[in-house]
Protein backbone atom coordinates (compact mmCIF):
# COMPACT_ATOMS: atom_id res chain seq x y z
CA UNK A 1 0.00 0.00 0.00
CA UNK A 2 1.46 3.33 -1.04
CA UNK A 3 1.47 6.11 1.45
CA UNK A 4 1.18 9.74 0.58
CA UNK A 5 1.93 12.27 3.22
CA UNK A 6 0.72 15.75 2.76
CA UNK A 7 2.84 17.81 5.05
CA UNK A 8 1.04 21.09 4.67
CA UNK A 9 -1.54 21.70 7.31
CA UNK A 10 -5.19 21.64 6.34
CA UNK A 11 -7.58 23.90 8.14
CA UNK A 12 -11.23 23.10 7.89
CA UNK A 13 -14.25 24.95 9.06
CA UNK A 14 -16.61 23.73 11.75
CA UNK A 15 -19.65 22.71 9.79
CA UNK A 16 -22.12 23.37 12.61
CA UNK A 17 -20.97 26.96 12.96
CA UNK A 18 -21.65 27.88 9.35
CA UNK A 19 -24.65 30.14 8.82
CA UNK A 20 -26.39 31.93 5.99
CA UNK A 21 -26.24 29.08 3.48
CA UNK A 22 -28.62 29.58 0.56
CA UNK A 23 -30.79 26.93 -1.08
CA UNK A 24 -28.21 26.78 -3.89
CA UNK A 25 -25.31 26.31 -1.41
CA UNK A 26 -27.13 23.48 0.33
CA UNK A 27 -28.15 21.74 -2.92
CA UNK A 28 -24.57 21.91 -4.17
CA UNK A 29 -23.12 20.64 -0.88
CA UNK A 30 -25.54 17.69 -0.84
CA UNK A 31 -25.14 17.14 -4.62
CA UNK A 32 -28.91 17.08 -5.24
CA UNK A 33 -31.41 19.23 -7.12
CA UNK A 34 -32.96 22.09 -5.17
CA UNK A 35 -36.33 20.29 -5.34
CA UNK A 36 -35.03 17.62 -2.98
CA UNK A 37 -34.09 20.28 -0.41
CA UNK A 38 -37.44 22.03 -0.85
CA UNK A 39 -39.16 18.69 -0.12
CA UNK A 40 -37.18 18.40 3.12
CA UNK A 41 -38.28 21.89 4.17
CA UNK A 42 -41.91 21.10 3.31
CA UNK A 43 -41.73 17.92 5.38
CA UNK A 44 -40.42 19.95 8.33
CA UNK A 45 -37.03 18.19 8.39
CA UNK A 46 -35.24 21.50 7.78
CA UNK A 47 -36.36 24.80 9.25
CA UNK A 48 -34.54 27.63 7.48
CA UNK A 49 -35.07 31.29 8.31
CA UNK A 50 -36.65 33.47 5.61
CA UNK A 51 -40.15 33.31 4.16
CA UNK A 52 -39.53 32.19 0.57
CA UNK A 53 -37.13 29.70 -1.06
CA UNK A 54 -34.96 32.46 -2.55
CA UNK A 55 -34.62 34.05 0.91
CA UNK A 56 -34.16 30.83 2.87
CA UNK A 57 -30.98 30.69 4.94
CA UNK A 58 -29.67 27.41 6.33
CA UNK A 59 -27.07 26.55 8.98
CA UNK A 60 -24.31 23.96 8.94
CA UNK A 61 -26.46 21.77 11.21
CA UNK A 62 -29.14 21.87 8.49
CA UNK A 63 -26.56 20.70 5.95
CA UNK A 64 -25.71 17.75 8.15
CA UNK A 65 -29.38 16.94 8.70
CA UNK A 66 -30.16 17.15 5.00
CA UNK A 67 -27.35 14.78 4.07
CA UNK A 68 -28.44 12.22 6.69
CA UNK A 69 -32.06 12.43 5.47
CA UNK A 70 -30.96 11.94 1.86
CA UNK A 71 -28.69 9.02 2.74
CA UNK A 72 -31.43 7.29 4.75
CA UNK A 73 -33.75 7.58 1.75
CA UNK A 74 -31.13 6.30 -0.68
CA UNK A 75 -29.72 3.46 1.44
CA UNK A 76 -32.73 2.19 3.36
CA UNK A 77 -35.46 2.72 0.78
CA UNK A 78 -37.57 4.75 3.23
CA UNK A 79 -39.69 7.61 1.94
CA UNK A 80 -39.40 11.22 3.03
CA UNK A 81 -41.81 10.84 5.98
CA UNK A 82 -39.92 7.73 7.14
CA UNK A 83 -36.59 9.55 7.00
CA UNK A 84 -38.10 12.48 8.93
CA UNK A 85 -39.39 10.11 11.61
CA UNK A 86 -36.00 8.35 11.83
CA UNK A 87 -34.24 11.71 12.26
CA UNK A 88 -36.56 12.74 15.08
CA UNK A 89 -36.02 9.43 16.86
CA UNK A 90 -32.26 9.74 16.38
CA UNK A 91 -32.37 13.23 17.93
CA UNK A 92 -34.26 11.87 20.90
CA UNK A 93 -31.78 9.01 21.24
CA UNK A 94 -28.84 11.45 21.16
CA UNK A 95 -30.45 13.62 23.84
CA UNK A 96 -31.04 10.57 26.07
CA UNK A 97 -27.49 9.31 25.56
CA UNK A 98 -26.12 12.75 26.49
CA UNK A 99 -28.32 12.75 29.60
CA UNK A 100 -26.98 9.31 30.52
CA UNK A 101 -23.38 10.53 30.18
CA UNK A 102 -24.06 13.46 32.53
CA UNK A 103 -25.39 11.06 35.11
CA UNK A 104 -22.10 9.21 34.83
CA UNK A 105 -23.53 6.22 32.97
CA UNK B 1 -7.10 -11.94 -1.99
CA UNK B 2 -9.73 -13.38 0.30
CA UNK B 3 -12.79 -15.16 -0.96
CA UNK B 4 -15.98 -13.46 0.19
CA UNK B 5 -19.03 -15.55 0.97
CA UNK B 6 -21.78 -13.12 0.01
CA UNK B 7 -24.52 -15.52 1.13
CA UNK B 8 -22.99 -15.78 4.59
CA UNK B 9 -22.57 -12.00 4.83
CA UNK B 10 -26.26 -11.56 4.03
CA UNK B 11 -27.26 -14.48 6.26
CA UNK B 12 -29.28 -16.19 3.52
CA UNK B 13 -29.20 -19.67 1.98
CA UNK B 14 -27.58 -20.19 -1.43
CA UNK B 15 -31.01 -20.92 -2.89
CA UNK B 16 -32.67 -17.86 -1.36
CA UNK B 17 -35.21 -16.10 -3.56
CA UNK B 18 -34.59 -12.56 -4.80
CA UNK B 19 -37.31 -11.39 -2.37
CA UNK B 20 -35.57 -13.06 0.57
CA UNK B 21 -32.30 -11.43 -0.42
CA UNK B 22 -33.93 -8.03 -0.62
CA UNK B 23 -35.56 -8.50 2.78
CA UNK B 24 -32.26 -9.57 4.36
CA UNK B 25 -30.53 -6.56 2.83
CA UNK B 26 -33.13 -4.11 4.15
CA UNK B 27 -32.83 -5.53 7.66
CA UNK B 28 -29.04 -5.47 7.70
CA UNK B 29 -28.91 -2.01 6.13
CA UNK B 30 -31.13 -0.63 8.88
CA UNK B 31 -29.03 -2.35 11.52
CA UNK B 32 -25.65 -1.14 10.26
CA UNK B 33 -26.43 2.16 8.56
CA UNK B 34 -23.65 4.48 9.77
CA UNK B 35 -26.11 7.33 10.42
CA UNK B 36 -28.25 5.12 12.63
CA UNK B 37 -26.07 2.43 14.16
CA UNK B 38 -23.81 2.77 17.17
CA UNK B 39 -22.12 -0.56 16.51
CA UNK B 40 -18.36 0.07 16.45
CA UNK B 41 -17.79 -1.55 13.04
CA UNK B 42 -21.08 -0.37 11.55
CA UNK B 43 -19.53 1.38 8.57
CA UNK B 44 -17.43 -1.62 7.53
CA UNK B 45 -20.37 -4.00 7.95
CA UNK B 46 -22.66 -1.68 6.00
CA UNK B 47 -20.22 -1.59 3.09
CA UNK B 48 -19.76 -5.35 3.17
CA UNK B 49 -23.52 -5.92 3.12
CA UNK B 50 -23.90 -3.36 0.31
CA UNK B 51 -21.27 -5.19 -1.75
CA UNK B 52 -22.92 -8.58 -1.15
CA UNK B 53 -26.28 -7.14 -2.16
CA UNK B 54 -24.81 -5.52 -5.26
CA UNK B 55 -23.91 -9.03 -6.47
CA UNK B 56 -26.84 -11.08 -5.21
CA UNK B 57 -29.63 -8.71 -6.24
CA UNK B 58 -28.52 -8.81 -9.87
CA UNK B 59 -29.42 -12.22 -11.38
CA UNK B 60 -26.53 -11.96 -13.88
CA UNK B 61 -23.87 -11.27 -11.28
CA UNK B 62 -25.39 -13.78 -8.90
CA UNK B 63 -25.28 -16.52 -11.54
CA UNK B 64 -21.66 -15.68 -12.33
CA UNK B 65 -20.77 -15.72 -8.64
CA UNK B 66 -22.61 -19.03 -8.08
CA UNK B 67 -20.60 -20.54 -10.90
CA UNK B 68 -17.46 -20.24 -8.73
CA UNK B 69 -18.96 -23.09 -6.75
CA UNK B 70 -20.06 -23.63 -3.19
CA UNK B 71 -16.74 -25.07 -2.01
CA UNK B 72 -15.10 -21.74 -1.30
CA UNK B 73 -14.91 -20.66 2.32
CA UNK B 74 -14.93 -17.05 3.48
CA UNK B 75 -11.39 -15.76 3.98
CA UNK B 76 -9.81 -18.47 1.80
CA UNK B 77 -7.10 -17.23 -0.56
CA UNK B 78 -8.76 -16.66 -3.89
CA UNK B 79 -7.68 -16.12 -7.52
CA UNK B 80 -10.41 -15.87 -10.13
CA UNK B 81 -10.06 -18.67 -12.70
CA UNK B 82 -8.99 -17.38 -16.14
CA UNK B 83 -11.97 -16.39 -18.27
CA UNK B 84 -14.14 -17.30 -15.34
CA UNK B 85 -17.01 -15.27 -16.69
CA UNK B 86 -16.76 -16.48 -20.31
CA UNK B 87 -20.10 -17.56 -21.63
CA UNK B 88 -22.01 -15.08 -19.57
CA UNK B 89 -23.65 -12.26 -21.30
CA UNK B 90 -23.68 -9.11 -19.28
CA UNK B 91 -25.89 -6.19 -19.97
CA UNK B 92 -23.14 -3.95 -18.70
CA UNK B 93 -25.28 -2.19 -16.14
CA UNK B 94 -22.50 -3.06 -13.74
CA UNK B 95 -22.29 -0.70 -10.85
CA UNK B 96 -25.39 0.93 -9.54
CA UNK B 97 -24.34 2.15 -6.11
CA UNK B 98 -22.66 5.48 -5.62
CA UNK B 99 -20.12 3.92 -3.28
CA UNK B 100 -18.74 1.47 -5.83
CA UNK B 101 -15.23 2.73 -5.09
CA UNK B 102 -15.49 1.16 -1.63
CA UNK B 103 -15.96 -2.41 -2.85
CA UNK B 104 -13.38 -5.04 -1.95
CA UNK B 105 -10.54 -6.29 -4.13
CA UNK B 106 -12.46 -9.56 -4.38
CA UNK B 107 -15.44 -7.75 -5.93
CA UNK B 108 -13.14 -5.79 -8.23
CA UNK B 109 -11.40 -8.95 -9.44
CA UNK B 110 -14.72 -10.50 -10.38
CA UNK B 111 -16.82 -7.61 -11.53
CA UNK B 112 -14.44 -4.70 -12.02
CA UNK B 113 -13.42 -5.65 -15.55
CA UNK B 114 -14.96 -5.19 -18.94
CA UNK B 115 -18.58 -6.15 -19.32
CA UNK B 116 -19.66 -5.11 -15.88
CA UNK B 117 -18.32 -1.63 -15.89
CA UNK B 118 -19.41 1.00 -18.42
CA UNK B 119 -16.83 1.51 -21.17
CA UNK B 120 -14.46 4.44 -20.91
CA UNK B 121 -15.85 6.12 -24.02
CA UNK B 122 -19.27 6.20 -22.53
CA UNK B 123 -17.81 7.70 -19.40
CA UNK B 124 -15.90 10.55 -20.97
CA UNK B 125 -18.99 12.62 -21.51
CA UNK B 126 -20.03 12.05 -17.93
CA UNK B 127 -18.98 14.63 -15.43
CA UNK B 128 -19.76 14.49 -11.77
CA UNK B 129 -18.65 15.85 -8.47
CA UNK B 130 -16.68 13.34 -6.39
CA UNK B 131 -18.31 11.64 -3.44
CA UNK B 132 -18.01 13.23 -0.03
CA UNK B 133 -16.06 11.16 2.45
CA UNK B 134 -16.71 10.82 6.16
CA UNK B 135 -14.40 9.84 8.95
CA UNK B 136 -14.29 10.07 12.74
CA UNK B 137 -11.43 11.50 14.74
CA UNK B 138 -10.81 11.05 18.42
CA UNK B 139 -9.26 14.02 20.17
CA UNK B 140 -8.49 14.92 23.76
CA UNK B 141 -10.71 17.39 25.53
CA UNK B 142 -7.63 19.55 26.08
CA UNK B 143 -7.26 19.90 22.28
CA UNK B 144 -10.57 21.78 22.20
CA UNK B 145 -9.13 24.27 24.70
CA UNK B 146 -5.89 24.99 22.91
CA UNK B 147 -6.49 23.89 19.33
CA UNK B 148 -4.20 21.16 17.93
CA UNK B 149 -2.85 19.50 14.84
CA UNK B 150 -3.62 15.85 14.23
CA UNK B 151 -2.39 13.50 11.55
CA UNK B 152 -5.19 11.33 10.33
CA UNK B 153 -4.91 8.33 8.10
CA UNK B 154 -7.58 7.39 5.59
CA UNK B 155 -7.81 4.48 3.19
CA UNK B 156 -8.64 5.80 -0.23
CA UNK B 157 -9.57 3.59 -3.20
CA UNK B 158 -7.88 4.63 -6.44
CA UNK B 159 -8.27 3.42 -10.00
CA UNK B 160 -5.07 2.91 -12.02
CA UNK B 161 -4.60 3.20 -15.78
CA UNK B 162 -5.69 -0.43 -16.23
CA UNK B 163 -8.95 0.27 -14.46
CA UNK B 164 -7.97 -1.74 -11.40
CA UNK B 165 -8.74 -0.44 -7.96
CA UNK B 166 -6.14 -0.24 -5.20
CA UNK B 167 -6.35 1.22 -1.75
CA UNK B 168 -3.80 3.75 -0.77
CA UNK B 169 -3.20 5.29 2.60
CA UNK B 170 -3.78 8.99 2.60
CA UNK B 171 -2.33 10.98 5.48
CA UNK B 172 -3.57 14.43 6.28
CA UNK B 173 -2.41 16.99 8.80
CA UNK B 174 -5.53 18.64 10.08
CA UNK B 175 -5.81 21.65 12.34
CA UNK B 176 -8.35 21.07 15.08
CA UNK B 177 -9.97 24.43 15.71
CA UNK B 178 -10.09 25.69 19.30
CA UNK B 179 -13.58 25.45 20.73
CA UNK B 180 -14.68 22.40 18.76
CA UNK B 181 -17.22 20.19 20.47
CA UNK B 182 -18.03 16.49 20.32
CA UNK B 183 -20.41 15.65 17.49
CA UNK B 184 -19.35 18.61 15.38
CA UNK B 185 -17.89 18.13 11.93
CA UNK B 186 -14.79 19.65 10.41
CA UNK B 187 -15.35 20.16 6.71
CA UNK B 188 -12.26 19.99 4.49
CA UNK B 189 -13.31 21.25 1.08
CA UNK B 190 -11.98 19.26 -1.88
CA UNK B 191 -10.45 16.44 0.23
CA UNK B 192 -13.11 13.86 -0.62
CA UNK B 193 -13.14 11.48 -3.58
CA UNK B 194 -11.85 12.88 -6.89
CA UNK B 195 -14.44 14.05 -9.39
CA UNK B 196 -15.30 12.12 -12.54
CA UNK B 197 -14.61 13.58 -15.97
CA UNK B 198 -13.14 16.79 -14.63
CA UNK B 199 -15.81 17.27 -11.99
CA UNK B 200 -14.93 18.84 -8.65
CA UNK B 201 -13.62 16.58 -5.88
CA UNK B 202 -15.96 15.92 -2.97
CA UNK B 203 -15.42 17.16 0.57
CA UNK B 204 -14.07 15.35 3.59
CA UNK B 205 -16.09 15.52 6.79
CA UNK B 206 -14.40 14.66 10.06
CA UNK B 207 -16.71 13.96 12.97
CA UNK B 208 -15.07 14.90 16.24
CA UNK B 209 -15.32 12.75 19.31
CA UNK B 210 -13.55 13.24 22.63
CA UNK B 211 -11.62 10.46 24.30
CA UNK B 212 -13.27 9.75 27.64
CA UNK B 213 -11.59 12.01 30.20
CA UNK B 214 -10.60 10.67 33.63
CA UNK B 215 -11.92 13.80 35.39
CA UNK B 216 -14.43 15.67 33.28
CA UNK B 217 -17.72 14.78 31.66
CA UNK B 218 -18.74 16.81 28.65
CA UNK B 219 -22.22 17.94 27.71
CA UNK B 220 -22.26 20.15 24.63
CA UNK B 221 -19.97 23.02 25.58
CA UNK B 222 -20.32 22.48 29.35
CA UNK B 223 -18.02 20.40 31.54
CA UNK B 224 -18.82 18.55 34.75
CA UNK B 225 -16.42 17.58 37.53
CA UNK B 226 -17.24 15.53 40.61
CA UNK B 227 -15.41 17.29 43.45
CA UNK B 228 -14.81 15.37 46.70
CA UNK B 229 -15.16 17.55 49.82
CA UNK B 230 -14.84 16.87 53.54
CA UNK B 231 -18.05 17.08 55.64
CA UNK B 232 -16.80 20.22 57.43
CA UNK B 233 -15.99 21.91 54.10
CA UNK B 234 -19.56 21.26 52.95
CA UNK B 235 -21.15 22.26 56.25
CA UNK B 236 -19.07 25.32 57.11
CA UNK B 237 -18.03 26.49 53.67
CA UNK B 238 -14.46 26.55 52.41
CA UNK B 239 -12.16 27.76 49.71
CA UNK B 240 -10.80 24.86 47.62
CA UNK B 241 -8.59 24.36 44.58
CA UNK B 242 -10.35 22.90 41.55
CA UNK B 243 -8.62 21.49 38.45
CA UNK B 244 -10.01 22.69 35.09
CA UNK B 245 -8.61 22.03 31.60
CA UNK B 246 -7.63 25.72 31.51
CA UNK B 247 -5.63 25.42 34.78
CA UNK B 248 -6.29 25.32 38.52
CA UNK B 249 -8.79 27.76 40.00
CA UNK B 250 -9.77 28.73 43.54
CA UNK B 251 -13.40 28.24 44.34
CA UNK B 252 -15.62 29.06 47.31
CA UNK B 253 -17.91 26.36 48.64
CA UNK B 254 -20.90 27.97 50.34
CA UNK B 255 -21.80 26.87 53.90
CA UNK B 256 -24.60 24.30 54.05
CA UNK B 257 -23.62 22.48 50.84
CA UNK B 258 -24.27 18.76 50.41
CA UNK B 259 -23.53 15.88 48.03
CA UNK B 260 -25.05 16.77 44.66
CA UNK B 261 -24.78 20.54 45.17
CA UNK B 262 -23.91 21.97 41.75
CA UNK B 263 -21.66 25.02 41.57
CA UNK B 264 -20.98 26.88 38.34
CA UNK B 265 -17.78 28.47 37.11
CA UNK B 266 -19.09 30.67 34.33
CA UNK B 267 -17.25 30.59 31.02
CA UNK B 268 -14.76 27.91 32.09
CA UNK B 269 -16.20 25.25 29.78
CA UNK B 270 -15.20 24.74 26.16
CA UNK B 271 -14.07 28.11 24.73
CA UNK B 272 -15.84 29.90 21.89
CA UNK B 273 -17.85 33.00 21.12
CA UNK B 274 -20.29 31.71 23.73
CA UNK B 275 -17.98 29.71 26.00
CA UNK B 276 -19.44 26.83 27.97
CA UNK B 277 -19.62 26.67 31.74
CA UNK B 278 -17.77 24.46 34.18
CA UNK B 279 -19.92 22.68 36.75
CA UNK B 280 -18.59 21.31 40.00
CA UNK B 281 -20.77 18.64 41.58
CA UNK B 282 -19.93 18.14 45.25
CA UNK B 283 -19.41 14.67 46.69
CA UNK B 284 -19.13 14.64 50.47
CA UNK B 285 -16.51 12.09 51.51
CA UNK B 286 -16.67 10.59 54.98
CA UNK B 287 -13.27 10.33 56.68
CA UNK B 288 -12.55 6.82 58.00
CA UNK B 289 -12.83 6.20 61.73
CA UNK B 290 -9.56 4.32 61.85
CA UNK B 291 -8.25 5.28 65.27
CA UNK B 292 -9.61 5.45 68.82
CA UNK B 293 -9.72 9.27 69.00
CA UNK B 294 -11.52 9.45 65.61
CA UNK B 295 -14.09 6.90 66.75
CA UNK B 296 -14.59 8.91 69.91
CA UNK B 297 -15.14 11.99 67.75
CA UNK B 298 -17.84 10.23 65.66
CA UNK B 299 -19.56 9.06 68.87
CA UNK B 300 -19.54 12.58 70.15
CA UNK B 301 -20.95 13.75 66.81
CA UNK B 302 -23.80 11.26 67.09
CA UNK B 303 -24.51 12.66 70.53
CA UNK B 304 -24.47 16.27 69.33
CA UNK B 305 -26.64 15.52 66.26
CA UNK B 306 -29.15 13.40 68.17
CA UNK B 307 -32.16 14.86 66.29
CA UNK B 308 -30.62 14.40 62.83
CA UNK B 309 -32.35 11.67 60.79
CA UNK B 310 -30.63 11.11 57.44
CA UNK B 311 -33.58 8.86 56.39
CA UNK B 312 -36.34 11.34 57.24
CA UNK B 313 -37.46 11.44 53.61
CA UNK B 314 -37.94 7.66 53.59
CA UNK B 315 -40.50 7.94 56.40
CA UNK B 316 -38.53 5.73 58.78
Amino acid sequence: MKTHIISSRLSGIILEEQTDLTLADLSRACAVHAERIIELVEEGVLTPTGDAPQRWRFSGAHMRRASVALRLQRDLGVNLAGAALALELLDELDALRARLRILGG
Amino acid sequence: MEFKDYYKIMGVARDATQDEIKRAYRQLARKYHPDVSKEPDAEARFKEVGEAYEVLKDPEKRAAYDQLGANWKAGQDFRPPPDWNAGFEFSGGGFTGGDAADYSDFFEALFGGRGFRPERGARAAYRAQGEDRHAKILIDLEDAFTGATRTISLRVPETDAMGRVHTREHKLNVTIPRGIRAGQHIRLAGQGAPGIGGGKPGDLYLEVEFRPHPLYRVEGRDLYLDLPVAPWEAALGASVTVPTPGGKVEMKIPPGSATGTKLRLKGRGIPGTTPGDFYVVLQVVVPPADSEDKKAFYRQMAETFRTFNPRAKLGV
